[in-house]
């Protein structure tokens, strides 16, 4: 029988093949927490009495509050620094970037299995991996088994066909989806991209759509491998670790969703939930106070080199503050050869060291009583951003770099700009 | 097991975000006083009110958006005898199930901040005391009376060396 790609993914973890709806026990190959969730990960690891299964395949990530603004962040930053140190789990050091995009890097495996204590864990499905976001008892048991309960989702077939339009790009799409099925459109669901689009997508844009499928509340969100896994693999130094992942042509899914491309235009997801979302050309009366670039969302070197075509040259509102984060170090050196860093920089933007920077509201780039603030992350929550007087609006670089500059949000589609 | 409490009624979409802020991401390490803005930015008068035994009466997709596992831990802690919600979102269930925090899907839309409520787990129902009415939840699922039984997660671990679900 034809299986999807979760069930496809799954079943290579458990004793025997699995179907949607059932209930397995499932090896897992890689773990991961942050520095929000690690501490309480860290803890409950600690009343199992148990060694991690598989040390070099747990990492505790420092990204969300780094560096720290507090002690109290600092002291648990500590605490998965010594725990790393005791089993020979690995330490990702403030600094070198968002967990998500870190994994995708280094640590995560087409036909893997990747557990996270944070939510947008799903990322790394856009690998072909099954890549789900769990609670930190989750992920303490995990580590110390090698194993994790699961119940096999049942998935929808987002089929992307057509040309995206000047100005239009992935988050648009996934913005645009999220808007159509609701937040809680796929709760449970594993959400599975393919069609022309998704074919000819970078796989910058395929972890920008992998990354939001929790926002419609999906358990993962899922891409076959071809050509372009396989390059970002030999990228990364890791050509051999490369599988065919397919869905079969007789799989059964839940539903499918198709979406014509060339039809979506640029959008924005509204206060104060992600699918409240309304086209940028209808907000253009919006002011806004501060552009935030960046994160595991459209914090990639493509974001970047999207960001800096529109500003070169140009300036920052003065009424707006423009914040610039680098999704991760190697970004962050690749940006600064590519001269993308200078272009910020010139046109008035602050820089962030590589981590979720604003995005948390933990710190660096709280908003003021009333203010607002257009990001290019994945969440929009009232308070979200530190402050519960603050409004976010989410979209996607372009939006927000030509937003920057107007101080008024701005449909780069509109304005030529990206050409 | 039968609940008695008062009812506390919240909207839909109520996010891991209004449960345990951002902004206070320093309490993580420090529960007890982090339950004490448990719920603060969608309702600043819950956390100093709750009484033990109360109940969170929510709409649809209670718990959306962030895993921190903080979130049921702190309504836990404020003393909440179980979340009663149209619908919740999927990692806080899980997390929820994992902690021994109780969470029940019902229709809740006729239930109204303040009601007395008394709440037959074994036999699925709740009774609106205020309102004389009675509502049943949906089953628990298997998994979670296992978990729930042994104490949490952890605990299921500790007893059986394993797990012991399927």
């Amino acid at each position: 029988m034809g299986q999807t790609l979760a069930e496809k993914i799954i079943s290579m973890h458990t004793q025997k093949p699995v179907t949607q709806g059932e209930l397995c026990i499932a090896k897992v190959d890689v773990t991961a927490v942050q520095d929000g969730t690690g501490p309480l990960t860290v803890s409950e690891f600690k009343k199992l009495g148990k060694k991690p299964a598989n040390p070099s395949r747990m990492i505790l990530f420092i990204d969300h509050a780094c560096p720290s603004p507090r002690k109290e962040l600092s002291n648990s930053h500590n605490v998965l620094r010594e725990f790393a140190k005791e089993t020979g789990a690995i330490l990702s050091e403030g600094g070198k970037g968002v967990c998500h995009q870190r994994l995708v890097e280094d640590f995560v495996n087409p036909g893997e299995i990747l557990v996270g204590a944070d939510s947008h864990t799903c990322t790394s499905g856009a690998l072909g991996a099954f890549a789900t976001g769990m609670g930190s008892t989750d992920i303490a048991v995990a580590s110390a088994l090698g194993k994790t309960w699961l119940k096999v989702p049942s998935s929808f077939k987002i089929v992307i066909n057509g040309d995206l339009r000047e100005g239009v790009y992935a988050k648009d799409l996934m913005l645009h989806l999220i808007g159509l099925i609701g937040a809680d459109g796929a709760t449970y669901k594993a959400l599975e991209f393919c069609g022309s689009t998704v074919e000819k997508m970078t796989m910058a844009d395929r972890f920008t759509l992998s990354n939001m499928a929790v926002e419609a509340g999906a358990k993962a969100g899922i891409f076959a491998t071809d050509e372009k896994t396989k390059e970002f693999l030999r990228e990364h130094g890791r050509e051999d670790k490369f599988k065919n992942i397919d869905f079969d042509d007789d799989a059964t899914y839940e539903r499918v969703i198709k979406i014509d491309a060339s039809k979506v235009v640029p959008v924005v997801s509204c206060p104060h939930t992600v699918d409240n979302v309304k086209p940028a050309s209808e907000l253009s009366n919006v002011k806004v106070n501060q552009v935030y670039i960046g994160t595991c969302t459209n914090g990639r070197i493509e974001d970047l080199r999207v960001a800096a075509k529109i500003l070169k040259g140009k300036k920052v509102n003065s009424d707006t503050r423009l914040i610039v984060a680098p999704a991760s170090v190697n970004i962050l050196k690749q940006a600064l050869k590519e001269g993308l860093i200078d272009i910020f920089v010139e046109s008035g933007a602050s820089i962030l060291p590589p981590g979720c920077g604003p995005c948390v509201g933990v710190h660096a780039g709280i908003l003021g009583d009333g203010e607002v603030c257009l990001a290019t992350q994945n969440r929009n929550f009232k308070g979200r951003m530190g402050n519960t007087e603050g409004f976010i609006y989410l979209s996607s670089p372009a939006t927000a770099a030509c937003s920057a500059i107007s101080g008024f949000i701005t449909d780069p589609s509109l304005k030529g700009v990206t050409k | 097991m039968n609940l008695k409490g008062k009812s506390w009624k919240f909207p839909d979409n109520i996010s891991t975000d209004h449960i345990a802020p951002g902004r206070l991401f320093h309490l993580r390490s420090n529960l007890p006083e982090f339950a004490k803005h448990v719920l603060e930015d969608a309702d600043p008068e819950f956390a100093k009110n709750v009484q033990k035994g109360d109940f969170v009466v929510a709409g649809s997709n209670f718990g959306l958006g962030s895993s921190r596992e903080h979130a049921p831990q702190i309504i836990k802690l404020s003393g909440v005898g179980a979340v009663i919600a149209k619908s919740f979102a999927r990692i806080f269930y899980r997390n929820a199930i994992n902690i021994g925090l109780l969470l029940l899907e019902a229709d809740t839309d006729k239930i109204n901040s303040g009601d007395e409520l008394e709440i037959d787990v074994r036999g699925g129902i709740i009774k609106n005391l205020t309102q004389d009415t009675t509502i049943s939840f949906k089953p628990l699922p298997e998994v979670m009376i296992k978990l729930q039984n042994d104490g949490g997660l952890v605990e299921h671990i500790k007893k059986h060396g394993d797990f012991d679900l399927v």
